[in-house]
């Protein structure tokens, strides 16, 4: 009799996709995250058409102006239009969050898939690892990461992914201890399905949700940090805008230019709180319990 | 229990090499050498040579390592260059004051997160629970440093009530000490408030739509007794044990915090001490702090296994 | 009846008395950092340098106009060939732990200063070879060859006396408890918190000091370091951000003062510090570095970086300064001639890195530096870099331009020697010229001002040319206080002295 692979398929009445999508809908603050987070990428993407002026021109003559008619938002400390650089930030600010993710993401989760799965001593050495970077504090780790490979925003990104890759291996590996032991697992290992065909066809489906909310939290998480390392000079450089290296130059002008925080600020606001509602949403819509 | 006890034991150990050698190799990668950062202006060579002597500097990396490790063996996490003083010295200095900073903060996240969550899961769905919702996710959306200096700007400068930076230490000045802290705390527990909601709406709702809870509506238990007295009474659990665990978020916003607050705490410490290249600073530190995470994640362990009866055996 | 009047009236007058000497206080004073060690030997920070004008006093002092004053030491004489220098000491003087002040504690601290481990004085004092007590009150230095900036380096952290005994018994512990004869004594230091002193009842100039006790509060954020100002917290700032001198001056709870710096804001041109000094544009031709100083507008710089509040300058001292050259004055900014230059030797658009610390100055600075220089065909790119890999980068010759302060010191000597002389430790520019260095050289050993000025003069026609640095402006040193504060003098070294000031 030819040994053949058979698939094992678990019992489904509709498409859990489509299910988990119509939940997500009905949540408004979530739609209104969404929205907002579309909006911004929007901006990004459409920065060169919708931009006033040109973020990096300077002019000596319109240092720290309040918004006024010709700049909105007002100017910076060597004259560049606040609106501008807010709107070109945007680039920096999500790619910041979506690389920083993406990095974290295509570590963090073959790394805990094989934790999980292999079990033992891979799993182990693993787990200490990780254990080790979750015990350092995450800006530290994050700090001394920006610092050793120079301030620049894709150093911070690479920093940022780095520190945040344990979060999901763990969580990979928990979803994957979970799933392990599901009987269409062991359904499928016994009719001779290899290693690798489980892992990506049952497994990884399963992971899925819970990744989809965390790495949409961990986004808002992204921005946040990148903000943080660049006012702390490890981040994007001036010239080049990023909201998060606008606020560090702003915080020295606080009291006579208000207008050069609060708008960056203002957005990073914004952004994070659109990646918080929609992860919010996209866990209570993906919760297997309803 | 022992067995449990003796197993999780027996990772600390290697986790908490794991965290030395990590941070160790971070540092000696990091450009620069602190010689010439702590050299001064002047960039004295004799001064130069003299410090690469004093920390070893010559010497390659695994021996350097030996040498810091046997010190802390013995108790000894080295001392800073920059201030000529012991780390734990140091250590014992500063934490107090983080603590305090990081006590008040979870304070204020259990007084605005808990009666949020509450609120949140009673009324799930109405607008209370998108507001106890918005106030919650304000704390986790708004970068602590930009939150820090706007609060400066309208209690120190505008209004005067409060001091925008500094310490005071509660032996010598409690008001003014809580005076320092209240801005800097509130900066830092707005993160954790919301998490707190999260995770008490999460556990409310669960209970609350449970058996138990049902069995206890149906018995004609006053709607307030069964939320207060049975729902939040089992959902405590959780919420209590989270608290260890976020240790970790304490810790990065208390850096950024004590910056912004000038506040003499850990946080602070690390941060110059990583720009000045002052490694025994950074190690003592990192290790003290995974020390104290891991050994409270175990805490919690325990307290989850002594709760959990499914976890036993 | 008239006895108890008369003791009520001494009574009252004892009391008025005590009132006017009890409104002595505590000087809340911010700091811009966290000072280093406190031993006068070891420390490496300007900003120590603050504490140490109210905890250590010196052999010498400089006075608002930069000349030698006496402090510890009443007179002083050159020898004939100025090999050795005879100073008279002040009488009646002791430490903070009652020790005596004379010749043999002089003897003692000049050798700590030259031989202790680490002691960052060595090259200070490196011409001192030997200290003579002649007798209790007069001591001798005794120098291998004549060095007029050598008062000048008394005058600073090389000419202050510490306590014999208390150095011996702490070693180099020392400066956890630092024991001097300064107008203030150690009380305690919280590192990172602050530093705190008292008036030291026994200073022999007591009639000047007015406070009671001073507390260094370190706040690194100008922006808080205000803030604190203005809620009342501190008493007192240093190094206010320029930006700030509006709000200052529209507060009429505060006060502000200003001087210019001894120092300079500049950019260091790597011409032959590394290999990078051969593909360096800047560091290969001259004429590339005359073109990259005329495409600059340093009124321009001085206005947007200080908000006007700096000087814009083309040496390593400022124009007021007496041994600045005027033969060499600042130049007019000309796009057309750096464009002429550039086109001359080769390089229209030379593509050169920046190397920029990320403080807040220098930023501005190279944002601005950047923009001028390009309308003259410049592309330069900003590298910005953290502080102490920056420093390394420069010590490796790592770079290709480098935006580079010094906090300048009170002998012209002090600004340039370390800089432009052969392989000297702040060479950065790894300049090396033979006869700058004997032009150098010799102005170290004259003692006659006059001479001393126009040795200056050569050594800037020469420099000048070859800019290994380019000097933009100097920095105004600003400070703002409450009304309670008076008495306040600006010295151009930055430092704040305690002698004069009172509090309210």
């Amino acid at each position: 009799m030819a040994t053949l692979a058979i698939d094992v398929l678990p019992a489904r009445e509709q498409s859990p996709g489509a299910r988990a999508l119509r939940r997500l809908m009905r949540r408004k603050a979530a739609m209104a995250g969404l929205f907002v987070v579309v909006f911004f990428i929007a901006i990004a993407m459409l920065a060169p058409w919708i931009s006033p002026q040109d973020p990096l021109a300077t002019s000596w003559s319109a240092i720290r102006k309040a918004p006024s008619a010709a700049h909105w938002f007002g100017t910076d400390e060597i004259g560049r239009d606040v609106l501008a650089r807010v709107i070109w930030g945007t680039r920096a600010s999500l790619l910041a969050g979506m690389v920083s993710v993406i990095i974290a993401l295509s570590f963090g989760v073959p790394i805990g898939l094989l934790a999980g799965y292999r079990a033992g001593w891979t799993d182990m050495i693993i787990s200490r690892i990780t254990d080790a970077m979750l015990a350092c504090p995450f800006l530290i780790l994050a700090i001394a990461l920006a610092a050793f490979l120079g301030p620049s925003l894709t150093n911070a990104m690479i920093a940022i992914g780095i520190s945040a890759t344990p979060i999901f291996i763990r969580l990979t590996r928990a979803q994957v201890l979970t799933v392990k032991t599901e009987d269409y697992v062991e359904a499928a290992r016994a009719l001779g399905n290899s290693h690798l065909r489980i892992a990506l066809r049952h497994v990884l489906p399963n992971v899925v949700p819970p990744l989809i909310v965390q790495a949409t939290l961990a986004l808002a998480a992204a921005v946040i940090a990148e903000a943080s390392l660049s006012f702390l000079g490890l981040g994007q450089q001036p010239p080049a805008p990023s909201w998060g290296s606008m606020l560090n130059t702003a915080k020295n002008y606080i009291d006579n230019a208000p207008w050069m925080a609060i708008w960056p600020g203002l957005c990073i606001f914004l952004l994070v709180l659109s990646f918080n509602l929609l992860g919010d949403g996209l866990r209570d819509a993906l919760d297997p319990r309803r | 229990m022992a067995n449990f006890l003796l197993r999780r034991l027996g990772t600390i150990v290697p986790t908490l090499i794991f965290v030395s050698m990590l941070i160790y190799g971070l540092q000696q990668l990091l450009p620069g050498d602190p010689a010439v950062v702590l050299a001064g202006e002047e960039q004295d060579p004799s001064v130069i040579a003299y410090l690469h002597k004093k920390m070893h500097l010559d010497e390659p990396l695994p021996v350097r390592y030996l040498y810091w490790l046997g010190g802390v063996l013995h108790g000894d996490l080295g001392e800073s260059i920059r201030m000529q003083k012991d780390v734990t010295s140091l250590i014992a200095e500063k934490l107090p004051v983080t603590l305090e900073l990081a006590g008040i903060a979870i304070l204020i996240a259990l007084a605005i997160g808990i009666p949020a969550g509450i609120v949140s899961a009673v009324f799930k769905d109405t607008v209370w629970d998108y507001a106890a919702n918005a106030v919650a996710l304000w704390g986790l959306s708004t970068p602590n440093f930009w939150l820090g200096i706007m609060l400066i700007l309208l209690f120190s400068v505008a209004l005067g009530w409060l001091p925008a930076s500094g310490y005071v230490s509660p032996a010598e000045d409690l008001k003014a000490n809580l005076a320092a802290m209240i801005m800097p705390a509130f900066v830092l527990g707005n993160a954790i408030a919301a998490v707190l909601m999260r995770h008490t709406r999460s556990a409310m709702l669960q209970v609350l739509s449970s058996d138990y809870v049902r069995t206890a509506r149906a018995k004609g238990l006053d709607e307030r007794v069964v939320v207060l007295k049975h729902a939040l009474r089992n959902a405590l659990t959780p919420i209590i044990t989270l608290g260890a665990l976020e240790l970790g978020t304490l810790l990065s916003g208390a850096v950024l915090t004590e910056q912004v607050f000038t506040i003499p705490g850990f946080g602070k410490l690390i941060v110059d001490a990583v720009f000045n290249r002052d490694y025994a600073v950074v190690q003592g530190v990192v290790l003290f702090t995974a020390t104290a995470y891991i050994s409270l994640n175990l805490l919690a362990d325990i307290a989850y296994y002594f709760v959990n009866p499914r976890l036993r055996g | 009846m008239q006895r108890k009047a008369l003791l009520l009236q001494s009574l009252v007058a004892t009391l008025a008395l005590a009132g006017a000497t009890a409104f002595a206080q505590t000087l809340r004073f911010g700091l811009a950092e966290d000072p280093d060690v406190l031993d006068p030997t070891l420390a490496r920070t300007f900003v120590g340098r603050i504490v140490f004008s109210a905890l250590c006093d010196k052999l010498v002092d400089v006075d608002d106009k930069l000349n030698i004053v006496p402090m510890l030491a009443t007179s002083w004489q050159w020898s004939a060939d100025n090999k050795s220098l005879t100073m008279k000491l002040r009488d009646g003087v002791t430490f903070h732990d009652g020790e005596k002040f004379d010749a043999a504690a002089v003897k003692f601290n000049i050798e700590r200063h030259k031989n202790m481990q680490g002691s960052n004085r060595k090259g200070e004092l490196a011409p001192v070879t030997s200290v003579d007590v002649v007798d209790e009150h007069t001591v001798r230095l005794n120098l291998t060859a004549p060095f007029s900036p050598l008062l000048a380096q008394l005058a600073d952290r090389a000419g202050m006396m510490v306590s014999p005994k208390a150095a011996q018994a702490e070693g180099d512990k020392f400066g956890a408890k630092p024991v001097c004869s300064g107008p203030f004594r150690f009380v305690e230091r919280v590192a990172q918190d602050r530093i705190v002193l008292e008036r030291f009842p026994n200073y022999w100039n007591k009639g000047a000091i007015h406070l009671e006790r001073i507390v260094y509060l370190p706040i690194v954020d100008a922006t808080v370091r205000l803030a604190n100002l203005r809620s009342g917290q501190l008493d007192m700032i240093e190094r206010m951000a320029t930006s700030d001198v509006p709000t200052v001056k529209g507060d009429s709870r505060l006060r502000m003062a200003k001087i210019t710096e001894i120092g300079y804001q500049g950019i260091t041109i790597n011409v032959g510090k590394s290999d990078l000094a051969q593909k360096n544009p800047l560091g290969k031709d001259a004429r590339v570095r005359e073109a990259f100083e005329l495409s600059l507008d340093r009124d321009g710089i001085v206005q947007v970086v200080t908000d006007g509040e700096g000087t814009p300058g083309n040496q390593w001292v400022a124009p007021s300064n007496p041994f600045y050259a005027k033969n060499v004055p600042i130049p007019k900014r000309d796009v057309n001639r750096a464009k002429a230059l550039l086109k001359e030797a080769g390089v229209p658009n030379p593509v050169v890195t920046l190397v920029t610390p990320t403080t807040s100055d220098a930023q501005k600075v190279a944002q601005v530096v950047q923009a001028m220089a390009k309308e003259a065909g410049f592309d330069m790119k900003i590298q910005s870099t953290e502080f102490a890999t920056s420093l390394d980068m420069a010590d490796k010759g790592q770079f290709e331009a480098y935006v580079l302060a010094w906090s300048g010191r009170a002998d012209p000597d002090g600004n340039i020697f370390s800089f432009d002389a052969c392989k000297q430790p702040l060479n950065y520019a790894g300049y090396c010229k033979p006869e700058v260095d004997d032009l150098l050289k010799k102005s170290r050993t004259e003692s006659d001002t006059n001479q001393r000025k126009k040795t200056y003069e050569q050594i800037a026609a020469i420099v000048l040319k070859d800019r290994p640095i380019v000097y933009l402006y100097h920095r105004p040193w600003l400070w703002a206080y409450n009304t309670k504060v008076s008495g306040f003098k600006p010295y151009p070294d930055g430092l704040v002295r305690p002698q004069g000031l009172t509090l309210k």
